[in-house]
């Protein structure tokens, strides 16, 4: 009966998509108040619909019905209840959903708050309806997670293993909430090149803000718990690969990070109104060009479901038709847009020029080296990757430049600044800059200039911080957003330079008895047993952790043998201090008792996601303060702020 | 020349340079570390140049993979017409196996034996690498629905 309930709920919520994009897009004329009280009423309702199906299919999965063809092919009843709710989402069907539902929860808060006005809101709520109604189209008539298995079977195939494990539980929906948040962003830049009058249409960055912030927040929230998983669950040590999937989450949220930026400019200033405007539509691009090289089966990885050549058709259409319409409608505006605001070459508005300038090249040669060995595979069936190294060449330079400029900017006057004064104030950070460099210099080997360049920057980011932190005591919580967010980015550099550089390794075959060393670490390996899981066989290592001859810590990575799909997964021991990991993988069974160790030594590991935190902390404060305070006027010419409040 | 219009040229000559400067970056590097994907049939015939890095997919020869001392192992790599011998130093993936699908990454030596700086395995039952389904189909060795 849930299946049908879902079905039906679908069904009624692609109706109300239809009527909200009607009734909305009608809405951004004036006399159409009615018309704009019912696309508001229509995306509540599809609000509700698409959680009612999403309920059906969760409630499915729970109870484990395996006459749902969606359930009986990615659960089991063996599956702990949590990853029973997480495989909702972890295949293609219901993540479909799940990014139906984000949509709708986006589009019941552009109702909700009616951010910039009835006319703004209305039109915004018509574009959202239309991609809505394009997502539903797509779930109802490629993947519906509702369709029917008879007989019934008695078990089902279970959840690819390497998913079952909190951090990816939490993973697909933190990213959805990011990728679909630029929709709203999306839909009110739309919105605003649809509404007709200029003084409604200038209110489009103010009102759309909060939805960048939530997606950009969402987004690093997903980047980093993506890399947590990678690092521990992987079994390599490593936490970034530069694979296709994680390149397709990293482009939005560069140019949503270069969205927030430009945003800024536009509202405070009046700079950049029509870039910021072309930014908010790339943003989403990104997001859907994601998707589709995500979901369509084009890249291979724990991340493509199925391969589908319909799917993959349906999304691109809907690519060329959302980009495309949106282009088209710019084209269309463009005559009517002012340009704007002026600005001198030493200002504020300059460092956002070069912060969107940097971001952007960067992302470029992400989305070159993602996309050309696709292009060429299409082009003339030439089989290629392209490398790492490519990747970590071009894309660390630009990023280098970038975060040398990110303290100065927040000490530039809107318009006119003051680079001497802005240079004075940071002294203390440069000369934390040179400390941090220099005792890099002395302490550690290997020695790289890298690694001093690297250690000098993170001082410089996080002294610029620290000044403006101390400078601002007692200030509302927002003001502190950006110094925050910065201070995250100096954070994470350390961790990625730490682990890159200095990490040890070791890989041997150990027998039982048999003491290794790496690092500082000497380990000594006990043996082997065999585990019994939930829905899986394990092989246990255990290695004690040897200090000074006596035993200090045992770790235990495993080996697991999931049942259902004959799959074999390792289980990572990580023993950490906060400034160093232990890491330990098992690997294969050699015989008589033997086994291969690989075993890492990661300095500054775990400051990588932390600084993701500390960014993510910066956004959800700049956050508070929008919902919290009314936002800031722009400012007039000649008022003069010494530091941004964002 | 107006001072704005002035500036207005320098900043499209900036741009237009660091473009340049970024386009050309990117199709360097993009040469310097393009890998191709080759089939051991592909080796055989001397298409791929010692020293040269490439992704070598095949399945699992039957009766090939010798442990060596520590973590060393070797095995050879087929598509049913020709075989090439993988030397590799690291942990096999899970789901390697004698007769499954393998990607390995590394390069030719001079004594003809490639050695894998990393070996990649299929991460499920149903998974076959496309690579590896399209060098068996080039070698005829390929059957729908069964591997």
């Amino acid at each position: 009966m849930t299946g049908e309930l879902g079905q039906l709920a679908l069904c009624f919520a692609l109706a109300l998509s239809l009527v909200m994009a009607g009734a909305g897009l009608y809405g951004a004329r004036t006399d159409a108040s009615l018309a704009r009280a019912m696309a508001s009423s229509a995306a509540l309702g599809m609000l509700v619909f698409v959680m009612l199906a999403f309920g059906a299919l969760t409630y499915g999965f729970i109870v484990s019905d395996f006459s749902i063809l969606d359930v009986a092919s990615n659960s089991s009843t063996l599956k702990p209840l949590i990853y029973r709710i997480s495989g909702v989402w972890g295949n293609h069907e219901g993540s479909m959903l799940l990014w139906v539902l984000v949509l709708s929860l986006y589009a019941g808060l552009v109702a909700f708050l009616q951010r910039g006005g009835p006319r703004l809101t209305s039109a915004a709520l018509g574009v959202q309806g239309l991609l809505a109604a394009a997502f539903l189209l797509f779930i109802l008539f490629t993947s519906n997670p509702f369709l029917r298995l008879d007989p019934a079977p008695f078990e089902g195939a279970g959840l690819n293993p390497l998913l079952q494990d909190p951090g990816l539980a939490m993973h697909p929906p933190m990213l959805y909430a990011g990728y679909v948040g630029l929709s709203a962003a999306f839909s009110y830049a739309a919105a605003a090149l649809i509404v007709g009058e200029e003084a409604i249409r200038q209110q489009w960055v103010r009102a759309a803000r909060p939805f960048m912030l939530i997606a950009w927040i969402a987004l690093t929230c997903g980047i980093a718990l993506g890399s947590w998983w990678a690092y521990y669950e992987l079994g390599w040590g490593g936490f970034w690969f530069w694979d296709p999937v994680e390149n397709a989450s990293l482009m939005p949220w560069l140019v949503g990070t270069a969205l927030l930026h430009s945003a800024l400019a536009t509202e405070r200033s009046g700079a950049f109104r029509t870039w910021t405007l072309l930014l908010a539509i790339a943003g989403f691009s990104l997001s859907l060009i994601g998707t589709f090289l995500v979901r369509s089966g084009v890249l291979s990885s724990v991340h493509a479901f199925a391969s589908d050549p319909t799917r993959g058709f349906f999304i691109m259409v809907l690519i060329v038709l959302a980009i495309g319409g949106a282009l088209a409608l710019f084209a269309w505006r463009a005559p009517s847009l002012q340009g704007g605001a002026a600005f001198e070459p030493v200002s504020r508005e300059t460092t956002l020029l070069l912060n969107n300038v940097f971001l952007m090249a960067a992302c470029a040669c992400v989305f070159v080296g993602t996309l050309y060995p696709l292009v060429l595979d299409a082009l003339n069936g030439t089989k290629i990757s392209v490398g790492p190294p490519y990747f970590a060449i071009t894309f660390a330079p630009i990023f280098f430049a970038l975060l040398l400029l990110v303290p100065l900017g927040p000490r530039l006057n809107w318009r006119r600044g003051e680079l001497r004064e802005a240079l004075r104030s940071l002294y203390p950070a440069m000369g934390i800059a040179a400390v941090a460099g220099l005792a890099v210099l002395a302490i550690a080997t290997p020695r790289s200039l890298t690694a001093v360049g690297a250690f000098a920057m993170a001082g410089w980011l996080i002294g610029a911080s620290v000044i403006d932190i101390r400078k601002r005591k007692g200030a509302r919580a927002a003001a502190f957003a950006s110094a925050l967010a910065h201070a995250g980015l100096g954070v994470s550099l350390m961790g990625v330079t730490g682990t890159t550089l200095w990490r040890s390794e070791a890989l041997e075959v150990m027998s039982p008895g048999q003491t290794m060393q790496v690092g500082p670490y000497t380990l000594r390996f006990d043996g082997v047993t065999n585990v019994q899981g939930p829905n899986y066989n394990a092989q246990r290592a255990h290695i004690a952790l040897m200090d000074g001859g006596k035993e200090s810590a045992v770790l235990e990575p495993e080996r697991r043998l999931y049942l259902e799909q004959g799959q074999e997964v390792s289980d990572t021991a990580i023993r950490t201090t906060g400034l160093r990991d232990l890491y330990l993988a098992l690997g294969d069974d050699r015989g008589q008792g033997r086994f291969t160790v690989r075993a890492y030594v990661s300095p500054l590991a775990p400051f990588i996601w932390l600084g993701g935190l500390v960014m993510a902390l910066g956004g959800i404060l700049s956050l508070w303060g929008r919902l919290r305070v009314k936002a800031p006027e722009p400012e007039k010419a000649a008022s003069a702020q010494p530091i941004a409040a964002e | 020349m107006t001072p704005k219009k002035k500036r207005r040229l320098i900043f499209a000559i900036a741009v237009v340079a660091a473009g340049g400067v970024l386009a050309a970056g990117i199709v360097y590097q993009l040469g310097q570390n393009t890998m191709y994907f080759r089939s051991p049939s592909d080796v055989a015939s001397g298409q791929v140049g010692k020293g040269v890095a490439f992704r070598l997919g095949g399945l699992v020869a039957n009766g090939s993979v010798h442990h060596g001392s520590g973590a060393d192992v070797r095995f050879s790599v087929t598509d049913g017409k020709s075989a090439v011998a993988v030397d590799y130093h690291g942990v096999l993936p899970a789901l390697f196996r004698e007769g499954q699908g393998v990607v390995a990454l590394g390069s030719i030596d001079s004594r003809g034996t490639f050695t894998a700086t990393e070996v990649l395995a299929k991460h499920d039952e149903k998974y076959m690498p496309p690579e590896v389904v399209e060098s068996l189909k080039r070698a005829g060795r390929w059957k729908e629905g069964g591997s």
